[in-house]
């Protein structure tokens, strides 16, 4: 059987960059600027583990993510991957969502473009880091879901999967409609070539706006939101620095002294 | 849930085969500590979800439950994320809690999240800290970008408010003498019935390293570049008793395959006396993760690294200069006549 497959895609700033994240001291508001937005990297690991399903047993991948319009630009590369059709949830009523908010947003816009057998998505995002988008989808979609997910197949009419679990590992198998997961331990996300690159003008990329998705205005953005953010800090961890010199040897005895004035007993 | 009739805190015990994980254990310590601000001081409820699990009732007191409700059915002799989710959300309705914890390991990610939906109400992932505020308010602090960022999250329209921490954020509290309550409680749980069944349940083998009591932690970061360079590394920290542990970059080379050692927002957060690290550049996410601890000792090659800022010490060094010479120190002190007669 050919399996339509979603992937959820959430564009976020590069991790390599977080140590210039500020806080404006009078606005209060997260100071981003300068920073790109890449694709959060375990989203590429979901894209990668659809792609091998459609590669082995035919089929389609949608991409939906919910972000703004420079999102676009995220999404071209999702499509250079090799992703078929890439859908943009965008809309000022949308932002400020929380994790429940947000996965009944991908729910209406994957029930929107149609029936799929799978959804995958990475297990969390960079930045947030909540891990709960994919298990609310699942249920909002009321079908099986799973976190963790660092090996998948699709066999006999269902998906074989293997989860990691906190003393070792489970293996399932779920019947389709699901929602999977992945890790980084899933695979390798593939690069996409300049012939890749080449053909992302041919494919189908929409903007979905609220009013394109029947959405309960009680459930979206920050008023649909149980959860509201407040006020964000910068936690102050700086110690003493205090440098320690000399040769190798000398600077050894003194760390051994500072184990030992800390209460650590030494040989 | 609505807000009426809402009264304390439950906080899901988790279980593998040694019983009731730490990170439990932690939280009904903690929720003790939330319970002295609230008002009319409310009961802490621990909720044990397992096949022939009695004996855990003892321990869950022990640790602070005013209140244990058993769920104690074959059916949950083998972990199934739907049907532990169910049965956790069927507690919740049930007694209606205000406050809702779960621990943040990889199945408290699973269950917390579904159990929130179904709930229809808020969860906040991964506290660092967990507080009532002077007006009532319960207090949620979640990290963004690694660390770099803290954020408070409320749910004051909605009940109960969930919310996981990691292990390791809070101390166990220890109960002496203390007699629980207990309650059965057996919904009809199906889970997604025959749609998800468990094919087998493989455990680890190795026995996982513990860093809730190690009292010097020495961590080696990418910096430490090589297999040679790694295992130089953990043979000092055997000569000085410590425990090792590792940044993600680390791990993701490969030099050691104990992940469970992986310090910092998406591993473990550690409180030793001395945190002593290597070739580590302190990125936010790892950071995070040693700010309970003591003393932080830190030597890396480069001036500017991140990591110094939050250093009591700093020794600016390749990192295997100075692993040699204490390691030459250490080998010094301990040589052994190798000939027993002699000793």
């Amino acid at each position: 059987m050919a399996l339509t497959i979603a992937v959820c895609i959430k564009p976020v700033p590069d991790s390599e960059y977080y140590n210039k994240i500020t806080i404006d001291p009078v606005t209060k508001r997260l100071n981003r600027d300068g920073i790109p937005t890449v694709i959060n990297s375990m989203d590429k690991n979901a894209i990668e583990a659809a792609l091998r399903l459609r590669e082995k047993h035919g089929g389609r991948v949608l991409a939906f993510s919910m972000a703004p319009d420079t999102a676009i630009e995220n999404l071209k590369r999702v499509l250079a991957m090799g992703v078929d059709e890439a859908y943009l949830c965008s809309d000022r009523v949308l932002g400020g969502a929380d994790t429940w908010a947000t996965s009944y947003t991908l729910y209406k816009a994957i029930e929107k473009t149609g029936p799929v057998d799978l959804v995958i998505m990475g297990n969390q995002t960079e930045d947030g880091g909540t891990a709960q988008v994919p298990s609310q989808l699942g249920e909002w979609m009321g079908v099986p879901h799973l976190a963790n997910v660092i090996a998948l197949d699709y066999e006999d009419g269902g998906m074989v999967v293997k989860t990691k679990a906190d003393r070792g590992t489970i293996r399932y198998s779920l019947k389709l409609p699901a929602v999977l997961a992945v890790t980084r331990d899933c695979n390798e996300p593939r690069i996409p070539s300049v012939m890749d690159i080449l053909k992302v003008g041919k494919k189908p990329m929409r903007i979905l706006r609220a009013q394109d998705l029947d959405l309960n205005p009680d459930f979206i953005g920050i008023k649909g939101s149980p959860t509201q953010a407040g006020e964000i800090y910068s936690p102050d961890m700086s110690r003493k620095s205090e440098a320690l010199v000399g040769d190798p040897d000398e600077i050894a005895l003194r760390i051994l002294d500072e184990l030992r004035k800390a209460g650590i007993s030494i040989g | 849930m609505d807000l009426e009739n809402c009264r304390g805190i439950m906080v899901y015990c988790e279980i593998d085969v040694c019983g009731i994980i730490d990170n439990s254990l932690e939280l009904i310590g903690h929720a003790n500590t939330l319970k002295e601000k609230m008002e009319h001081y409310p009961e802490v409820t621990a909720v044990i979800i397992g096949s022939d699990v009695g004996s855990l009732i003892t321990v869950a007191a022990r640790h602070g439950a005013d209140r244990v409700i058993m769920m104690d059915n074959p059916r949950y002799r083998v972990y199934r994320p739907d049907l532990y989710s169910d049965a956790l959300a069927a507690a919740a309705e049930k007694y209606r809690p205000e406050i809702l914890l779960v621990g943040a390991s990889l199945s408290g990610e699973e269950i917390g999240p579904t159990v929130a939906m179904k709930l229809h109400t808020g969860m906040a992932a991964h506290c660092v800290e967990l507080k009532i505020r002077d007006d009532g308010q319960f207090v949620q602090v979640v990290p963004a970008f690694g660390g770099k960022v803290l954020g408070d999250i409320l749910c004051p329209g909605f009940r109960p408010q969930m919310a996981s921490m990691k292990a390791g954020m809070v101390s166990k509290r220890i109960f002496e003498g203390k007699v629980a309550e207990i309650e059965s409680f057996d919904p009809d749980v199906r889970g997604f019935g025959d749609r998800l069944q468990v094919i087998e349940t493989i455990p680890e083998t190795r026995k996982r390293v513990s860093l809730s009591n190690a009292e010097l932690v020495v961590t080696g970061g990418f910096g430490i570049g090589t297999q040679e360079g790694w295992d130089k590394l953990e043979h000092m920290a055997e000569l000085l008793h410590g425990v090792s542990t590792c940044t993600r970059p680390a791990l993701d080379a490969g030099w050691t395959d104990k992940e469970e050692t992986m310090v910092g927002t998406s591993g473990v957060a550690i409180k030793p006396k001395v945190y002593l690290g290597f070739g580590v550049s302190g990125a936010a996410h790892h950071t995070c993760g040693i700010k309970g601890a003591g003393l932080i000792i830190s030597v890396n090659r480069d001036a500017n690294a991140p990591i110094f800022e939050v250093s009591d010490f700093k020794v600016v060094s390749d990192w295997e200069a100075i692993v040699n010479a204490i390691t030459a120190r250490l080998e010094a002190t301990s040589a052994v006549c190798p000939d027993p007669d002699r000793a």
